[in-house]
């Protein structure tokens, strides 16, 4: 059985931060990233249940991991060697229980949510935010039965989706994927789970120009939320700026009103909001910004084309930025980040929902599947990593491992 | 000897090749034998004493209306409008001929003891003018007689307090003008009548007109009626501005219309060459292509555009008249085609035209592409009358780089256009519904407009009107050496050279298509029999 572990190896730490000058995921090469022989990880508890990943995404924590590019803060929130991958779609070869504590028979089919939070952590009581279902902001990530990890993917004690060893999943963490649902269309539900806590989180406002920037995997799913589950009770104006003309044509697919390329958004934000320009930024803007990519050139374009009082939301996940703070105190712009999922009260009714629910609801008539554009065995972890560092450029979105020794697949 | 009328050569085997424009390049052409190449007439005398002919025209005016200084007494409010930085093309060296006409009117004006003058650049929704070309239009004597004092303003149309609604035509179009002039004792409008298009009652209606005035007669509908807007009496656009013309008149407002005409004489010095028939070249000539070809070929863009920009027209005086309206406005069209116009017999398949640097609308800025489509569909394919050169169906072949540039100062507008309305659609009509209105009243555009040198934000749009005439009369449009990502967002097909261009025409005129290239600049007007 083989899986991609990631080690403690500062010199092959700092060669993959050197190689990915290169580009994006080409760390994977020299990294602390090795393809290697392991056995299935050992259920810690009782609530667990071995999985069978079928497909597992990278998404871009992942490669900023692979890269070196990561915080620092996330350093303590790891526990060496791990396996990563924390989209995945697999197989309950045993069976199992998911998280409202119903029976999986043997052979399902599941999603994990892959937050390691108090209950996970066999923590009691759990903390207020795992209580209250919010359990990506559960502050207790790297204490409890496990080693620290704020994921599934980046816990030692868990495997993770890049593996055919498999992982193993407590019960709270299993959603169960329905038939009519492909591989790709399940393995897309955890990014679309982020895009449903983004877009539910934000308060957009009736009448609001809702803007997009970036239109990667994060960006694409955000705006399919915003279209599903917010527009129908804000009638929002939703714009994107996509760098790319593939990302374009998604964003379009799925529900943005206007879509322009990514250096004409501040202008298309002026014509939408009739702003004027004084030294050269908007005196008006937009209500709400999410920021899909998490560069502090994105978060710099967000800002400026935000409107005073208005919300910058940073979904895709920052690293160290450099930013001209001034806009956001002199126009009184709240700035707010939006990891992972919980508990969404703001959802359409019935609220509250898991955001994995409504992401599970969304996928499928939004077309989110379409999203996954490269399937990759494990062993061309370096050229599927590559792949998605330049996905974009590439005219993909999401590249995926195919643990199943299916034919690889692309489109 | 007397200058030759225009001429329409057919190509044969001892032809030389054709000159086109490129934009800021020249490139040298071989036609098909059997293509007609249609040249304009040489340039007319010039009247050999132009303030002389003006003071005769101010104290001689035809129609109903008394000589100027007879209009002119103590006490009384007068304004000067004068066309806008947009006419001639090029701007003509100094003196410009409105400085000699406005300097004669003032000369009356002071005779008379009349003190309340006011000067006002017919801007419509045109930019601004800059400090220089209102110099150079003016004068520095009548520049800095009035500037300094207030008195020589640039028409607002987005000033309120400076509009008068004085009401509206049988049709129900809204005329409303500029405040100074409808309040005065008299309106003096000076013309440069470059095309027949120009002047008559447009000149007022339009020229210090409002935005809710001008999209009465500046929309889709109006310009597909109009057959050419080069031609009065079956023009749209100038029946619609005689109603507003005739409704100003009837408002009390005495408008004393002075226009000009100018020769053809449109390139100076070392430029000459652009103007003759190439099989006339002499050596000068073809020295004089090569060196400005080659030169123009290593020139960085932005310099060939300077380089172009900095010409001043030779042009000269060819014609004055004043008085009423109308009247004077029949005589100048007649003087204009004295100059220009040129019989042609039948329509053609391909129709190929050399667009220049320059177009009404960007003097000392970039052509960009909206004003490429506009320069060659709107002006160039309506200099006729009667039929169009091109049959209905036919193709236009353009030669124009078209760069995806634009001037930002100049045509802020045009550039969210080009990105947000032309990638929805090309359609006039859908234009029209979907993006006039949000652009003509968008504040920032209605700001720089206002107090920068910009063009109107709903400018854009009617430079696309512009265009509707040839777009709903044509099977296509091809550029040659154009940007293609640029060129097909205008809904037109790009070539890399004038060959493919003609054998991706024949896919849509048939194999054996007849060809005509119109040799202009400098002007001309074709009468299509």
């Amino acid at each position: 059985m083989k899986a991609l572990v990631f080690e403690r190896n500062l010199t092959r730490f700092a060669a993959s931060r050197a190689a990915s000058l290169l580009g994006s995921g080409r760390g994977a090469a020299v990294g602390p990233l090795r393809l290697l022989d392991v056995s299935a990880p050992v259920p810690p508890g009782e609530d667990w249940h071995r999985l069978r990943p079928l497909l597992s995404g990278i998404c871009g924590s992942d490669l900023a991991t692979v890269d070196g590019r990561s915080s620092r803060y996330f350093a303590d929130l790891v526990s060496f060697p791990f396996v990563p991958g924390h989209e995945v779609v697999g197989i309950l070869d045993d069976g199992g229980v998911d998280h409202r504590g119903e029976a999986l028979a043997p052979g399902s089919r599941v999603v994990i949510e892959p937050v390691l939070g108090c209950l996970p952590r066999n923590i009691e009581p759990p903390c207020p935010r795992c209580e209250a279902g919010h359990t990506g902001g559960c502050g207790n990530v790297a204490i409890g039965s496990l080693g620290p990890g704020l994921q599934t993917g980046y816990c030692a004690d868990t495997g993770g989706g890049w593996s055919s060893a498999g992982l193993v999943a407590h019960a709270s963490q299993i959603h169960r994927v329905p038939e009519s649902f492909s591989d790709e269309e399940a393995v897309i539900v955890e990014p679309a789970a982020c895009g449903v806590h983004a877009a539910l989180a934000a308060g957009v406002g009736t009448g609001d120009l809702v803007v997009v920037v970036g239109a990667g995997t994060l960006g694409l799913t955000t705006v399919a939320a915003l279209h599903h589950l917010v527009r129908p009770t804000t009638s929002c104006t939703i714009l994107v700026g996509a760098k790319y003309d593939h990302q374009r044509r998604h964003a379009q697919a799925l529900g943005a009103d206007i879509v322009v390329p990514s250096d004409q958004l501040a202008r298309s934000v002026r014509r939408r909001t009739g702003s004027l320009v004084v030294g050269g930024r908007l005196t008006e803007g937009a209500g709400v910004v999410f920021d899909c990519v998490g560069s502090s050139r994105s978060i710099a374009d967000a800002l400026a084309v935000t409107g005073p009082r208005g919300t910058v939301v940073l979904v895709g996940m920052p690293a160290e930025v450099s930013l001209d703070l001034a806009p956001l105190w002199h126009r009184e712009l709240r700035l707010m980040g939006s990891y992972a999922y919980g508990v969404e009260p703001s959802a359409p009714a019935p609220a509250p929902r898991r955001s994995f629910d409504l992401a599970l609801d969304l996928v499928h008539p939004a077309g989110l599947g379409s999203l996954v554009s490269a399937a990759y065995p494990l062993e061309r972890f370096e050229d599927a990593l590559t792949h998605a560092g330049s996905a974009g450029r590439r005219g993909a979105t999401k590249v995926v491992f195919d643990l199943a020794n299916r034919k690889g697949s692309s489109r | 000897m007397s200058p030759r009328p225009g001429f329409v050569l057919e190509v044969d085997g001892s032809s030389p090749p054709t000159l086109f424009w490129h934009g800021e390049r020249l490139s040298l052409e071989q036609l098909p034998p059997g293509s007609r190449v249609i040249y304009p007439p040489e340039p007319i005398d010039p009247l050999q004493d132009p303030v002389t002919a003006i003071r005769a025209a101010l104290t001689h005016p035809v129609g109903d209306r008394d000589p100027l200084p007879a209009l002119l007494v103590p006490g009384m409010k007068l304004t000067i409008a004068f066309d806008d930085i947009s006419l001639p093309l090029p701007p003509m060296e100094r003196p410009d001929i409105r400085q000699l006409v406005i300097e004669e009117v003032l000369d009356l004006a002071a005779g008379a003891g009349v003190d309340d003058v006011a000067l006002v650049a017919a801007l419509a929704l045109h930019r601004r003018m800059t400090e220089p070309e209102l110099r150079h239009a003016l004068g520095d004597r009548i520049y800095d007689a009035f500037a300094p004092f207030g008195l020589l303003s640039q028409h607002d149309a987005e000033d309120p307090t400076n509009l008068v609604h004085l009401g509206c035509t049988s049709r129900g179009e809204d005329v409303e003008i500029n405040r100074r002039a409808a309040e005065s004792d008299l309106l003096v409008y000076v013309n440069i009548n470059l095309v027949t298009m120009d002047g008559g009652h447009k000149s007022v209606a339009t020229g210090l007109a409002s935005y809710k005035s001008l999209r009465h007669h500046h929309n889709p509908a109006t310009m597909q009626a109009s057959r050419s807007f080069m031609d009065q009496h079956r023009s749209e656009l100038h029946s619609s501005n005689w109603r507003m013309g005739r409704l100003i008149a009837e408002s009390g407002i005495t408008v004393f219309q002075i226009e000009t005409t100018l020769n053809n004489d449109t390139f100076p010095g070392a430029f000459r060459f652009l103007q003759k028939r190439e099989w006339e070249w002499r050596g000068k000539d073809r020295l004089g292509y090569l060196a400005a070809s080659k030169a123009l070929d290593g020139t960085p863009p932005r310099l060939a555009r300077r380089i172009f920009h900095s010409v001043r027209a030779p042009h000269r005086l060819t014609s004055v008249q004043a008085g009423e309206v109308e009247s004077v406005h029949e005589l100048t069209t007649a003087q204009v085609w004295r100059q220009q116009g040129v019989v042609v017999e039948g329509q053609t398949d391909i129709l190929t035209m050399g667009l220049p640097y320059i177009s009404p609308y960007n003097v000392n800025s970039i052509l960009n592409p909206i004003l490429v489509a506009c320069l060659g569909l709107g002006y160039l394919f309506n200099l006729y009358r009667n039929k169009p050169l091109v049959r209905e169906g036919g193709v236009v072949i353009m030669t124009h780089p078209t760069p995806w540039a634009f001037d930002p100062v100049h045509h802020p507008s045009y550039i969210d256009f080009f990105e947000e309305v032309l990638s929805e659609t090309t359609d006039p009509t859908l234009v029209a519904e979907r993006f006039e209105e949000s652009y003509a009243t968008d504040p920032w555009y209605i700001h720089l407009y206002r107090t920068g040198h910009a063009y109107h934000g709903v400018h854009p749009f009617y430079m696309w009107y512009w265009c509707a005439h040839a777009l709903s009369h044509l099977g296509g449009v091809i550029v040659v050496g154009g940007d293609p990502k640029a060129v097909r967002r205008l809904g037109f097909r790009p070539a890399s050279a004038l060959e493919d261009a003609l054998e991706m025409a024949k896919d849509v005129v048939g194999p054996t298509p007849t060809l005509t290239h119109l040799h202009a600049p400098p002007l001309l007007m074709a009468d299509v029999q």
